[in-house]
């Protein structure tokens, strides 16, 4: 009964610390907008989403022997970090397109505001559900 | 919280801006100093800069940036022709730095910009943080 009513906060929670690991990765490409042979990197966030909250079996190491070193669980990026193709060539090769990281930055922390709303929200609802009134 | 890392990257790279816009307005500074008796003019200075790690065992999405080298350009330097400058040598020749302004000032810029751009990337992890921390009151 009562993973019922936890289960969309915890699938929001998960929501939550992607969006905030896909923060840091556009932070880093910004940081890096200048450094001669950087690679801008992404995450397909879809993907991380369903792998995170148990839809699809995770494409990223799996421990299967005893000796091996267990994988962090819960939300991660490093599985589906992507290469960013480069817009215009540069003569560093580097590919950072300070117009897309700019926009990809802004999309994302709506985004992440967006998720903090539904669980407040939610917090909400079953604050209400609680007290009955 | 991984957005805490945000703060980490960005400060590495305003860092390593404030340090490219400081050798800029040192070479900004000395585009006009001649040789010494020596010859030997002041040189243009430019610094590199490298990707690094940041993260909890080299975790890649956190990279900030730090100045690996800080290099010196080796192009000879502008020789101007005045028999009576204190500074000329025997053939009356004054040897200049070779500091180019204008690549200097667009270095400038650029270096700004970027430096901005840094700025508000932390200010944005920063309202995303207060936010967050807010989570469940209201």
């Amino acid at each position: 009964m009562l993973n019922r009513l936890t289960d969309t906060l915890d699938f929001h929670g998960q929501a939550l610390s992607l969006r905030s690991e896909r923060q840091r990765l556009i932070a880093s490409n910004i940081a890096n907008a200048d450094t001669p042979g950087y690679v801008a990197r992404d995450m397909n966030f879809s993907q991380a989403l369903k792998e995170a909250t148990g839809l699809q079996a995770s494409a990223g190491m799996v421990a299967t022997r005893p000796g091996h070193i267990a994988t962090a669980g819960g939300a991660r990026a490093e599985a589906n970090l992507e290469y960013a193709v480069a817009s215009q060539t540069n003569l560093d090769r580097n590919t950072v397109d300070m117009d897309r990281e700019r926009a990809n930055f802004a999309d994302n922390a709506v985004r992440f505001e967006a998720t903090l709303r539904f669980i407040n929200s939610n917090v909400r609802t079953m604050i209400d559900a609680i007290k009955g009134q | 919280m991984s957005l805490f890392q945000v703060f980490n990257v960005t400060g590495s790279a305003i860092s390593a801006q404030s340090q490219r816009l400081n050798v800029v307005a040192s070479n900004l500074a000395n585009a006009d100093t001649v040789a010494g008796p020596d010859g030997a003019a002041y040189k243009a200075r430019q610094v590199t800069f490298q990707a690094e790690l940041m993260g909890q065992m080299g975790d890649a999405a956190s990279t900030g940036v730090k100045v690996s080298t800080i290099t010196e350009d080796q192009t000879p330097g502008r020789r101007v022709h005045d028999p009576n400058h204190p500074s000329a040598d025997a053939d009356g020749y004054v040897t200049y730095s070779n500091v180019n302004p204008v690549e200097e000032m667009v270095n400038m810029i650029s270096a700004s910009r970027s430096y901005q751009n840094n700025i508000e990337v932390m200010n944005t992890a920063k309202s995303l943080l207060l936010k967050t921390i807010q989570m469940g009151q209201g």
